[in-house]
């Protein structure tokens, strides 16, 4: 089944050429795809506008079997598909990790009792255990790479989109994601340039340039 | 300048309910405000100083801070006795000191000052996010709650930036000036700031809606009140209502 569809989208920013003119892709449940592809190809474009943060002009996104235009239709699907943002930064506004990790439940009107076993649950899948009152500004860029992944992970996605995860991770925290995303039982669709490291995590990887994707290695 | 450094400490007015804080501040910053004899102000004067006790905060921390706030009240201060009319005790030229202004410039230098201080001790020992989830439920409109809390989470990004683009171009050899040159180059730093922090704060609010946000501020942490801290409303209490007394008194 089709998790994810987009057809013939085209998108622009305003003012500028457009990035997509006739943008097809798709992503089935199961399936864990790694892109690559040259800079400001569109790579975190797409990703945002599978979300609905980013509204196409033309063409069509399906997600879970309905087509989504307005932003009501994508309470849902930011629900069921969680997105890492390149920069952790951006994704960080709590001061201690544990609200950091409590905001997302917390809009999904989960209880507070249940939100305390979340926090401890993805804080120990992502190797963060007892970091709960840490002050989230004030660790490393791969902790908070890590943070962010987990408030992510606390909202139970069904399909994870990460927007080049690696960058600030060392050569351990690295092996981490990995080992993480290999237990996950998940979807996902992962944009980074390190071929080795999609590799060990993807079971499919394309080279995105031009709006075509074509098969890697 | 905004890393709150008074919110680290063990102290009484440290671990007091945020929500009783700033009903006490809220209060006393009125009260002061409203009163105009020396006498309520020598006994407002009293209730800074038990709080600044219980604080054991560092003296000269607090009064450097409350320095940088001084500049401006300063100005205000020392214009009012050359403004205010009321019996000339001094001319200088064209200029008249009136007695009058120069009482209420001098009450208006100690009114701020109580109260900045107040405020300081209060509040500043709280953190900005107990803050906001204070006045969450306290049932101040959410919009302005979001207002607050964004304005400080935003400035602390803004001050981040510019210091990353002022390290940028010292790195690349500027050294400021009197010319066009140094001016175009601030004015380049000042607008790139702009762009970059309106286009972080984008990034930012975009990171929350896929997070679920539509607009509510749930608190993973709700407060509770202890003894302590209805003890220490009961003793702000009593001492505002005197303060109110004494200074409103018809007689």
């Amino acid at each position: 089944m089709e998790a994810i569809c987009l057809k013939q989208v085209k998108f622009a920013y305003p003012g500028r050429s457009p990035v997509f003119t006739n943008l097809n892709f798709s992503l089935k449940i199961g399936e864990k795809i790694g892109i690559m592809g040259p800079n400001g190809v569109g790579k975190t474009t797409l990703l945002q506008i599978i979300v609905g943060l980013l509204k196409p002009q033309a063409g069509e996104v399906r997600v879970f079997g309905r087509s989504r235009k307005d932003e009501r239709d994508f309470y849902e699907v930011r629900r069921r598909v969680g997105l890492l943002f390149q920069d952790p930064d951006d994704q960080l506004f709590c001061p201690t990790v544990e609200e950091e990790v409590a905001f997302g439940p917390l809009n999904l009107g989960i209880s507070r009792d249940k939100i305390k076993g979340i926090i401890k649950r993805v804080l120990s899948l992502v190797g963060l255990s007892g970091f709960e009152e840490r002050v989230t500004y004030k660790l490393s860029g791969g902790e908070k790479r890590l943070v962010a992944l987990a408030a992510v992970l606390a909202m139970n996605p069904e399909i994870l989109l990460l927007d080049e995860p690696t960058g600030d991770l060392d050569r351990k925290n690295l092996n981490r994601l990995i080992r993480v995303l290999n237990q996950l039982n998940l979807s996902y669709i992962i944009v980074s340039h390190d071929e080795k490291f999609l590799k060990s995590v993807a079971s499919s990887i394309y080279w995105f340039e031009d709006e075509k994707f074509s098969p890697l290695g | 300048m905004f890393h709150e450094r008074f919110v680290k400490g063990e102290s009484l007015i440290h671990s007091l309910d945020p929500r009783v804080k700033l009903i006490v501040a809220f209060l006393y910053a009125i009260m002061v405000a409203l009163s105009s004899k020396i006498s309520s102000l020598i006994l407002a004067s009293f209730f800074t100083a038990f709080l600044f006790v219980l604080s054991r905060l560092q003296i000269c921390q607090v009064l450097k801070r409350i320095l940088t706030v001084n500049y401006f009240i300063v100005l205000l201060v020392v214009v009012m006795p050359f403004t205010f009319p009321g019996r000339v005790l001094y001319s200088l030229g064209p200029l008249a000191m009136s007695k009058e202004g120069l009482i209420y410039g001098f009450t208006l230098f100690w009114k701020s000052n109580l109260i900045l201080t107040t405020m300081l001790l209060l509040l500043s020992t709280a953190g900005i996010f107990n803050l906001a989830h204070a006045l969450h439920h306290l049932h101040v409109p959410e919009k302005l709650v979001q207002l607050i809390f964004f304005s400080f989470r935003y400035i602390h990004v803004l001050q981040r930036e510019y210091q990353k683009l002022g390290a940028a171009i010292k790195l690349r050899g500027f050294s400021p000036q009197t010319n066009l040159y140094t001016y175009k180059t601030y004015a380049y730093l000042i607008a790139s700031l702009l762009i970059k922090s309106y286009d972080r704060s984008e990034r930012v609010y975009k990171a929350m809606r896929c997070r679920g946000f539509q607009g509510m501020f749930p608190t993973y942490k709700h407060f509770q009140m202890s003894p302590r801290d209805k003890v220490f409303a009961l003793i702000s209490g009593i001492f505002l209502s005197l303060l109110g007394f004494y200074t409103f008194r018809p007689f």
